[in-house]
């Protein structure tokens, strides 16, 4: 799969990332880099391999139903740029 | 042209965990703003979320209930977007290969069954909440508020197959579903505080075509009546775009309950594209043999067993068995009642009526009903033995209401009759009371009589009535109609 420009800009527009004209092309051939070692990969026969979701061939462990974490939520909220009521404040997100 | 609508739901369910999905905040309703969103839930830096096995328990439990094949592996995903509430830029969610696959739900529809099929069920976690009506002025003007209480409580997102054809059908599958989840008690129901909330896909197309219409997605119904408008709306509007020549545009709409209209929300450009990919903070979810064993032990009788066993244990009818199992308190008292009064159509019948009734009045649920099912089953025990008629019974429920509730004494058969007796409820079987009242009521309307004598019918039910008015409508009924005959033909 050979990736264009549009494509770059369309990744990085979902991603939030603001890149320049510049950037983009430099992008394209790093991305397109990679695809290319992935399609190198695809030539490998895994036939008969059961597929993994996960680089460590183990299983998720659990945690009991019990409540460990206290309300730090003025700690919490000292990070944050604005805050009223006990709310964070964003940019208005509606129209 | 003949339009078939095609319906799909997507419901989230709330999971009833003590803590969130992925950390041991508290999950608590009603607590005040971003006090139960920890450093998991505002997803600061190096955190990382680890599952709580409750959600993972409720999920298998979902899947034994609706004889779902439940994955010995599932993959947790991250589901891509912006949004204020959702502070790590994904969702946590499953996406290939979800804990529940494919399972069945029977809904009936007036007097039709028909199966739904369920396409899968997956774990997810919820996002905060955003707030836009923030009062104005100050630094607040023009900003919306963020509570992330809600972020990360764990949802079972339920998703069918396009098997509806009818707001009703739609409508019946949601709250058999909203039945289901809170019988096995993983989700409370609770539609107003949003633990259960439907999208509802709608698609038309010409009736026989085989293939599907364009959807559109109606988003967040949270209560059955806005589902019915909702759709109903939807689907006309639909029809009424093709037949004007319109086209369908793939989209996601809102209900406003005021104005009853479904309409689209800004469309996003690039909707749908989630990049999901598994998560590599979270390992394979694994479910064995064992795992689902130890929660089938948990699982409560399932409402169409219980159903079978209401018709084949008590004789009830299939409808009648329905009413019974509505809801886990229902059947509970239901089979108390039943039980302990040997009479279960009767049961059955002040349940489905006037107890039914009275709780709708006071909008009371059957669990906190004031007549316990001791009490219930003396007043059917005394209608059965023909102590007091089914009309007295259900004229002095009202008053047993008031003061039962705590009456020791009330609650035996034999209280119960004592007590009618003093109220002067209790029914009059003996002969000679009553042959004494018709006698006076013969006395008072001799004309009536003498019409009766003459072939007028009426005039029999006019003396009845007489009888039942002079005894207060006490008399056996039955015997009045005997011995009111015997008179007259002598």
């Amino acid at each position: 799969m050979a990736l264009n420009i549009t494509d770059i800009k369309r990744i990085a527009h979902l991603a939030r990332i603001e890149i320049n004209e510049a950037e983009a092309q430099a992008t394209l051939i790093k991305l397109s880099g990679i695809l290319g070692l992935i399609e190198q990969m695809q030539a490998v026969n895994t036939t008969g391999i059961t597929p993994m979701s996960h680089s460590q061939d183990v299983v998720q462990r659990l945690r009991d139903d019990v409540i460990t974490e206290i309300n730090q939520r003025e700690l919490l909220q000292s990070n944050a740029p604005a805050v009223a009521d006990g709310l964070y404040l964003v940019p208005k997100v509606i129209e | 042209m003949e339009w078939e609508v095609v319906i799909g739901l997507e419901t989230h369910t709330q999971l009833q965990t003590k803590t969130k999905i992925f950390s041991g905040a508290s999950t608590a309703f009603g607590a005040e703003p971003n006090t139960q969103a920890d450093v998991v839930s505002t997803a600061l830096p190096g955190v990382l979320p680890v599952l709580n096995r409750e959600a993972v328990n409720c999920a298998i439990k979902f899947g034994l209930a609706i004889n779902a094949e439940i994955a010995p592996r599932s993959v947790f995903a991250r589901k891509n977007y912006f949004y204020p509430d959702l502070p790590k830029g994904y969702q946590i969610s499953q996406y290939e290969l979800p804990i529940v696959g494919k399972g069945k739900l029977t809904i009936q529809v007036g007097d039709k069954e028909k199966i739904i099929n369920i396409t899968r069920a997956h774990l997810e976690e919820d996002a905060g909440k955003s707030s836009h009506d923030l009062k104005s002025g100050g630094a607040v003007e023009g900003m919306s508020g963020i509570d992330l209480n809600r972020a990360g409580t764990p949802l079972l997102e339920i998703v069918t197959e396009p098997d509806m054809r009818s707001a009703a059908e739609a409508v019946a599958y949601a709250k058999k579903l909203h039945e289901l989840v809170q019988w096995i008690d993983i989700c409370d129901g609770n539609m107003q505080e949003g633990s259960f909330r439907c999208d509802v896909n709608v698609s038309v197309r010409p009736k026989g075509s085989e293939k599907l219409g364009t959807r559109r997605e109606i988003k967040n119904l949270n209560s059955f009546k806005f589902m019915t408008q909702a759709i109903e709306y939807e689907t006309r509007w639909q029809i009424e775009t093709l037949e004007d020549g319109g086209k369908i545009q793939q989209a996601t709409v809102l209900f406003n309950p005021d104005t009853g209209e479904t309409k689209s929300m800004r469309s996003k450009e690039e909707a749908n594209d989630y990049r999901y990919f598994p998560d590599p903070d979270l390992l394979p979810l694994e479910v064995t043999e064992a795992d689902k064993a130890r929660v089938q032990a948990t699982m409560p009788e399932l409402p169409e067993a219980m159903k079978a066993r209401f018709e084949a244990e008590y004789g009830l009818s299939r409808y009648d068995a329905a009413l019974m199992t509505q809801s886990t308190a229902h059947a509970k008292y239901f089979e108390q009642t039943a039980k302990i009064s040997n009479q279960p159509k009767l049961a059955a019948n002040f349940l489905s009526g006037e107890i039914a009734a009275l709780l709708n009045a006071d909008n009371i649920d059957i669990s906190n009903c004031p007549i316990p099912p001791e009490n219930l089953a003396a007043v059917i025990g005394l209608v059965a033995n023909q102590k007091i008629s089914n009309k007295t019974a259900k004229d002095i429920l009202p008053n047993l209401w008031k003061v039962v509730s705590g009456n020791f004494i009330l609650s035996t058969y034999e209280g119960m009759l004592l007590h009618l007796t003093q109220m002067g409820a209790v029914q009059i079987n003996d002969a000679s009371a009553i042959e004494a009242i018709i006698d006076g009521v013969l006395a008072a309307n001799q004309a009536m009589a003498e019409e009766f004598k003459a072939g007028k019918e009426k005039a029999f039910n006019a003396l009845v009535g007489q009888a039942m008015k002079a005894s207060k409508g006490k008399a056996n009924p039955a015997q009045v109609n005997e011995i009111l005959k015997k008179k007259l033909s002598s």
